[in-house]
């Protein structure tokens, strides 16, 4: 049955399923002062989730425990913690090979344990939702904030979506599920936010009633058979012909690599409606840009206002899409900048690389500041980056 | 960057998907010619007209239009055996080949019986086959059938997709429906009897 037509009916909690544009764009929203781990129980409460598995790491696990409560509650079809972060993902596979809609978190060396799965969700094709709340992976141990896990993702093929508050959180949790699930894209998601900055401090954020739902999955749109033992992607695990030494094989595996990161690109069109766009604007004619995403993003609004105060001109673009790539319109909201700065909270600068092999003249992009392991950046960081770059060309300018 | 075309082949030791090339799926009553986004109606006149000047215009139909599996694929079938009618009599050597299943099959597929979306090309090569339309085969598995066939052979691709359309086909249709098929069986007896074609 096609889940639209399903809409105005209620679920086994009964909660009303609507239109997922009127949840999303017209339902009365109350203000509420939550963490990053509380809106997920909000945006799982309303999204019809068939089931949920996790494995606790720090800092997800009190969001894998919320989820556990709406399972008690009857939000949450099945719910159980998996053996390890390998077996939760491989479970979360086998839940959506079957045709459920499926939720999962995790977290730094959570997400590295659990890494196989990822290349293997997607071409399976599984609309699996993945929330990381992100965090160090390095030894010495750090489980603070760090985004160089969401670097280590970044070709795995998976849609990568990274929020910079919780209000942007909830709406991508549950914006998310849409477009991952439509046909022509059908791939797992990974909605990413910064652990602690996001997942532990609260922050106003509007949602819409409990009492409405969005309208469940529907797995006969899938673009493969679900649960088919006898056909691929199934059977091709147990029979793989891939294993075989033949151009045929080779050339079908190649193909098949193609055709998911097509899905990829075919999400742009549903992202662009239901996130206004994969990039905000601010300013962004100024010669001198600040380019990032997450939180990284919001200490360079503070920057950019202490430079104000100084009569220096800065804009701001946000990516809220790592994956896709907002290629085309990082190039158009650059074009007039003549430097770029990129923060990062991370030592390997995975975003500056990104804008630099996205844009004509790349000297532009100063790749920093970085801070890693669990440092904040202060916006006056920033500010001070970019007087030291713009200090530094004035000398080059006069001698 | 030039726009991508995506025409018949053989294109290319493995030709890219048309959607890295910056080709979109069509809206509702919308298809594709090509690429380009068209009404829906230019997509129907097309596909007639390939079906018409063929030689060997074929129908692949797939499991999920092979198997009474709910009503809608039940009308769909009879749909599908009444468009093949009308190109069989135009055209004695239409053919209709289904693909039951996606299993990677050894030592090799039947070409004559069958089309296996692992090596599509084997069908199209051992058929002659220069014009076919796939309908009924989901999603993933008619765009690697798809890239497979434009990479190395020279037929021409038709999808008549029941979700968004194919842009790895030349000609795509979306939302197919009984009604939709058999629209575009009374637009294949209109050309033919206008004669222009």
């Amino acid at each position: 049955m096609d889940s639209k037509s399903l809409i105005g009916t209620y679920n086994k909690k009964g909660q009303k399923i609507v239109d997922p544009d009127y949840l999303f764009f017209e339902a009365p929203r109350e203000r509420h002062f939550m963490t990053g781990s509380e809106v997920v129980r909000e945006a799982i409460k309303r999204a019809n989730v068939d089931v949920s598995i996790a494995y606790p790491i720090t800092p997800q696990s009190e969001a894998a425990a919320m989820v556990g409560d709406l399972y008690v509650e009857g939000y949450v079809g099945e719910y159980f913690r998996g053996e390890n972060e390998f077996a939760v993902m491989s479970e979360c596979a086998g839940a959506s090979f079957g045709g459920a809609r499926v939720f999962t978190t995790t977290s730094g060396p959570g997400t590295l344990r659990a890494y196989e799965n990822f290349p293997m969700w997607v071409g399976s094709r599984l609309p699996i939702m993945l929330n990381m709340m992100v965090r160090g992976v390095n030894s010495p141990l750090s489980i603070q904030p760090d985004t160089l896990e969401i670097g280590l993702i970044i070709d795995t093929g998976m849609l990568i979506w990274h929020a910079e508050s919780a209000q942007e959180f909830f709406d991508f949790l549950l914006k998310g599920f849409l477009v991952a699930e439509e046909p022509d894209v059908h791939l797992p998601i990974a909605v990413c936010i910064d652990g602690f900055f996001v997942s532990h401090t609260k922050d106003d954020v509007l949602i819409p009633s409990a009492d409405f739902v969005i309208p469940p999955y529907n797995p006969y749109r899938n673009p493969m058979p679900a649960m088919d033992m006898e056909s691929p992607p199934v059977r091709m695990m147990r029979d793989p012909f891939v294993m075989k030494s033949n151009y045929i094989s080779y050339a079908t595996q190649a193909s098949w690599q193609q055709e998911t990161r097509a899905a990829c690109e075919r999400s742009r069109k549903h992202t662009i409606r239901l996130l206004g766009g994969l990039i905000e604007e601010d300013n962004s004619d100024a010669e001198i840009l600040i380019v990032s995403s997450g939180t990284a993003v919001a200490q360079g609004r503070e920057a950019k206002r202490l430079l104000a105060e100084e009569g220096i001109k800065v804009g701001i673009v946000k990516i809220k899409t790592i994956r896709p790539f907002p290629y085309e319109e990082v190039r158009q909201a650059t074009k007039n900048a003549k430097i770029i700065f990129v923060p990062e909270f991370n030592v390997a600068g995975w975003m500056a690389r990104e804008i630099k092999s996205t844009i004509p003249d790349n000297h532009r992009v100063i790749a920093g500041p970085h801070v890693a392991g669990g440092m904040t950046m202060p916006p006056e960081v920033i500010v001070t980056e970019i007087k030291k770059v713009l200090a530094k060309k004035k000398e080059t300018v006069h001698g | 960057m030039s726009k991508y075309s995506v025409m018949k082949g053989p294109e290319a030791f493995l030709p890219p998907a048309a959607a890295c090339e910056g080709v979109v799926l069509p809206d509702p009553g919308q298809g594709l010619i090509h690429g380009e986004i068209v009404h829906e109606d230019l997509v129907m006149e097309a596909a007639a007209r390939q079906f018409l000047t063929a030689k060997v215009p074929t129908l692949f139909p797939g499991p999920l239009v092979l198997w009474n599996w709910n009503e809608n694929a039940a009308k769909k079938a009879v749909a599908i055996k009444a468009l093949y009618d009308v190109l069989k009599a135009h055209n004695p050597g239409a053919l209709h080949i289904p693909m039951p299943d996606y299993r990677p099959k050894y030592p090799k597929i039947n070409p004559a019986i069958e089309i296996n979306p692992n090596h599509p090309n084997l069908t199209i090569w051992h058929n002659k086959i220069d014009v076919c339309m796939f309908v009924g085969v989901h999603c993933h598995m008619a765009n690697l059938s798809l890239k497979i066939i434009r990479g190395g052979t020279d037929c021409y691709t038709i999808a008549m997709c029941a979700q968004a359309g194919h842009e790895d086909a030349m000609l795509t249709f979306r939302d197919a429906s009984p009604d939709k098929i058999n629209r575009l069986t009374e637009t294949v007896r209109r050309v033919k009897a206008s004669g222009d074609f």
